[in-house]
């Protein structure tokens, strides 16, 4: 056990890791949240969809724009946009008729999409990994208190952020919003209310899915793409989900950052052990408020 | 009074499956035997995941906990400590049953997504202590110095001596799966395994007829994750190794999945699912490496043509048969 | 019998059981009647020990109860039927009312029985006096609510008990299967000598079978007494604004 965290440098060094894996799981897991939130259905595919933005993003830049900072802009939103009409068809012509049936064959179903996406991934893309420069204007980093901060960090803190703030205006301004958050409560009151219910569905899901292939398309040039991204990462999504709480989304931003923070600062106490931090962090939150921090017991 | 005991359900299926399966290493090939024990071993540890699912209502994820830990607590003692074969089988199910024992206390107390949820980490949790704990397990690497039990009593079979050793090894794993399976399925048709069944199907009616459903959900975690030990252990044993992926969640989720493929509603659901799985991974591999494609598109025909999987499905076909008849 | 003294319950801020006394005296039929909303279900709920309540006592035959888990208040004599049925949907008829049986007859534990062979007399003694023997293998999920709600019924008697809780037992019937319905029941109380306590919205059904009434209003008890009295009551007659049926 190291005496290292009495040094500010590296804490601070720490805390920017931190901060920007959460900001980045933040993204991911807060489409998981939201369509477990309104549809209730616990989507393993999400890391899937995660893993095609990351792999589209890839392919228009290798092949077709390059990593000039625009370049690499226009990838990242042409993937996030595929993936949300991925996700989109995904809805309409398969999940929908899961709505219905019992949670064990939902989770079934989302595991069989895992296992299909991640063999067309591996079909089209093959094993190797691979990875994405950061655009030359965006490789550079601030040097704050003697931490670095790559601007390349700072820019998914921000868009993270933003997105969170860009869902608290939506969730809470708008006409759509209200409703989303009522079909959290009591979804059997909206189709009564007469909203267009498959319409909000589908709405979700795609915009759930959008965000996961942002995230996935940022990504790429801090972790790489490979085979198995899409398990690796929906483990952390439940992980985040779980202790924030299912359908919270200020829930999810609390659970990305507090695992965010636990998964940096736990390698500098007890190096060994920093993978158990996550689990026993989400064990200890389903034991003792098993609905989340900022959650609401479901019904 | 009319029972519903129709001559389909009077064969004592556990006896002529097993005899069956002892058949495989008199006519087949070292790789059909092989796939036999495969087979033996993750009926075994299906059919105990089925106590929670099908019998119980309890949707786990974390199953393949107590399936690694037997597997570790037989592995290691056979390896270090020299223990017999027998004895290090049975602590390694007592090995399970005690950490579903620690581990189900928590994880009964919730309901639905939250209870699939934390068995999942605790299966996480134990994984991570298998990959980590260096001095123990071995760590990453894991402990590939499990001994092959000696069995001279079965010297005399009249195989091919290059099978020998796997098809003796088989058959002890084959009695000891049919047995396992067998008190499984005794617990399952037993009042206790009745009472099962009205938690599963109301757990608040079955509050009103007087029972704890907490402590009931809760001996059946133990039981399933006894049996899901020993299943382990011998894997442990057939693998001549023990390695942290034994705990890894995605263990939990093939059975999960061969006991849907199978049919949760019957007992033997999950043994036919893990043969169809498992015959069906054999064949599909030699063809092409896009087995988990095949697996996905399967499950989706299950899903929305099958949900009551084989058997149910199979049920089903019979009764529409009988009707017209 | 049954004695509720001072009940107080509420849920964040809202009283939903405020300050409710009641007596169910022993071999006689008492109904709680009240609009909807009223908090009749949360009463049976403080009773049976699904709901600990905040204040106050119940007591059976002279033993404290209140808040005592469910599963411990039903061995000591009382049953319950629920609002919404509640049987055990993929069990046949026959092996809910063995279900019951094994329960009770403390059985639970038995792993080495076969659960088939348990108390088949009894089983069948009690699908007798419901008239259930010829529906016996099937599947009770798939039975008229009717039926179901005998199932339901037998489920509860086979715990022998002293005492019988029935939450709107008549629920979803048509105007002949109540009428049986309640005959039935009443038939089957004053056999057995069940000290019987229901919830009912339905009025005719409450005169016509209780001895004693209780009125509850937004979680207050607003009026008890004998049928007739109840029925001139002032107050009872301005909630329910020209009552009866729903």
């Amino acid at each position: 056990m190291h005496l290292a965290f009495v040094d500010p440098t590296l804490m601070l060094g720490q805390f920017r890791s931190g901060l920007t894996t959460a900001m980045f799981l933040f993204l991911i897991a807060s489409g998981l949240s939201l369509i477990f939130g309104v549809l209730r259905i616990i989507n393993f595919a999400h890391g899937s969809l995660y893993m095609l933005g990351a792999y589209i993003a890839w392919h228009i830049v290798h092949y077709l724009v390059g990593n000039s900072l625009v370049g690499f802009g226009i990838a990242v939103l042409l993937a996030a946009s595929a993936v949300g009409l991925i996700g989109f068809f995904v809805e309409r012509f398969l999940l929908r008729h899961v709505y219905k049936v019992a949670e064990l064959y939902q989770l079934l179903f989302t595991y069989a999409l895992v296992l299909i996406f991640g063999d067309v991934a591996k079909f089209i893309w093959g094993t190797q990994p691979v990875s994405v420069q950061r655009p030359a204007l965006l490789s550079g980093y601030f040097d704050i208190a003697g931490v670095r901060m790559p601007h390349y960090d700072l820019m998914i803190v921000c868009i993270g952020f933003g997105i969170a703030y860009g869902f608290y205006v939506f969730l809470n301004r708008t006409s759509w919003g209200r409703i989303i958050r009522a079909a959290a409560l009591d979804r059997e009151m909206l189709g009564a209310l007469g909203t267009n219910v498959s319409l909000l569905y589908t709405g979700m899901f795609v915009l759930a899915a959008f965000l996961a292939g942002l995230s996935g398309a940022l990504v790429t040039p801090i972790k790489g793409v490979v085979p198995g991204m899409d398990i690796e990462i929906i483990l952390d999504a439940f992980i985040v989900v779980v202790i924030g709480g299912l359908g919270s989304l200020w829930g999810t931003l609390l659970g990305s950052i507090i695992y965010g923070m636990v998964v940096s600062f736990g390698i500098l106490i007890f190096p060994r052990f920093s993978i158990f931090a996550a689990f026993i962090l989400m064990a200890a939150v389903l034991i003792i408020r098993p609905w989340g921090l900022l959650g609401r017991p479901i019904r | 009074m009319s029972e519903r005991q129709s001559l389909l359900e009077r064969i004592p299926w556990t006896l002529v499956l097993t005899l069956l399966a002892a058949t495989v290493p008199f006519f087949a090939s070292r790789y059909y035997i092989d796939l036999a024990t495969y087979i033996a071993i993750f009926a075994l540890f299906a059919t105990s995941l089925n106590l929670l699912l099908g019998t119980t209502g309890l949707v786990p994820f974390g199953h393949a906990a107590y399936f690694g830990i037997g597997a570790y607590v037989c592995g290691l003692l056979m390896g270090e400590l020299q223990v017999p074969f027998l004895l290090a089988f049975v602590l390694g199910g007592l090995g399970g049953a005690l950490f579903a024992a620690i581990f189900g206390f928590f994880c009964v107390r919730l309901t639905k997504v939250y209870f699939s949820m934390l068995t999942l980490a605790c299966a996480q949790i134990v994984w991570a202590i298998c990959f980590k704990w260096n001095e123990v397990t071995g760590g990453e690497q894991g402990y590939p110095r499990v001994p092959m039990p000696d069995i001279p009593f079965l010297d005399w079979l009249p195989v091919h001596p290059r099978s020998l050793q796997m098809a003796k090894f088989y058959l002890v794993a084959l009695a000891l799966c049919a047995i396992g399976i067998y008190l499984l399925r005794r617990i399952t048709l037993s009042p206790f395994g009745r009472i099962l069944n009205s938690i599963r199907d109301n757990a608040e009616r079955a509050q009103f007829i007087g029972i704890d459903v907490r402590r009931y959900q809760l001996y059946a975690f133990i039981i399933a994750g006894g049996f899901a030990g020993l299943a382990g252990g011998l894997f442990g044993v057939y693998k001549r190794g023990v390695f942290p992926d034994y705990a890894y969640w995605t263990k939990g989720a093939e059975v999960l999945i061969m006991s849907i493929l199978g049919g949760i509603n019957h007992f033997w659901g999950p043994t036919i699912g893990a043969a169809v799985l498992i015959l069906l991974n054999g064949a599909v591999v030699s063809y092409t490496e896009y087995w988990p494609f095949v697996l996905g598109v399967i499950l989706l025909v299950l899903l929305f043509a099958f949900p009551g999987g084989l058997l149910g499905g199979l049920e089903t076909l019979w009764r529409r048969v009988k009707g017209r008849g | 019998m049954l004695e509720v003294k001072n009940l107080r319950k509420s849920f964040s801020g809202f009283v939903a059981t405020n300050d409710v006394s009641l007596t169910a005296e022993k071999g006689k039929v008492t109904a709680v009647i009240g609009p909807n909303g009223a908090g009749k279900s949360t009463l049976f709920n403080l009773i049976t020990g699904h709901l600990v309540p905040d204040a106050g006592e119940v007591l059976l035959e002279g033993r404290d109860i209140t808040g005592i888990a469910p599963h411990r208040i039903c061995k000591m004599g009382m049953a319950r039927s629920f609002q919404r049925t509640n049987i055990f949907p993929n069990l046949t008829v026959y092996e809910n009312l063995q279900a019951a049986f094994i329960a009770y007859g403390g059985q639970s534990l038995n792993m080495f029985g076969v659960a088939r062979r348990q108390f088949r007399d009894k089983t069948e003694a009690m699908l007798e006096s419901l008239a259930l023997t010829d529906v016996a293998h099937m599947v009770a999920g798939e039975m008229s609510h009717g039926a179901q709600k005998q199932v339901e019924l037998g489920i509860a008697l086979a715990g022998d008990p002293t005492i019988l809780l029935l939450d709107e037992p008549t629920a979803g019937m048509s105007a002949q299967e109540t009428r049986e319905s309640i005959e039935l029941l009443d038939r089957i109380a004053k056999e057995r000598g069940l000290t019987l306590l229901f919830t009912e919205h339905d009025m005719d059904v409450v005169f016509s079978i209780s001895d004693k009434i209780a009125v509850l209003h937004q979680g207050r008890i607003i009026a008890t007494g004998k049928p007739e009295d109840v029925r001139l009551d002032a107050e009872v007659r301005r909630v329910y604004l020209g009552g009866g049926k729903h």
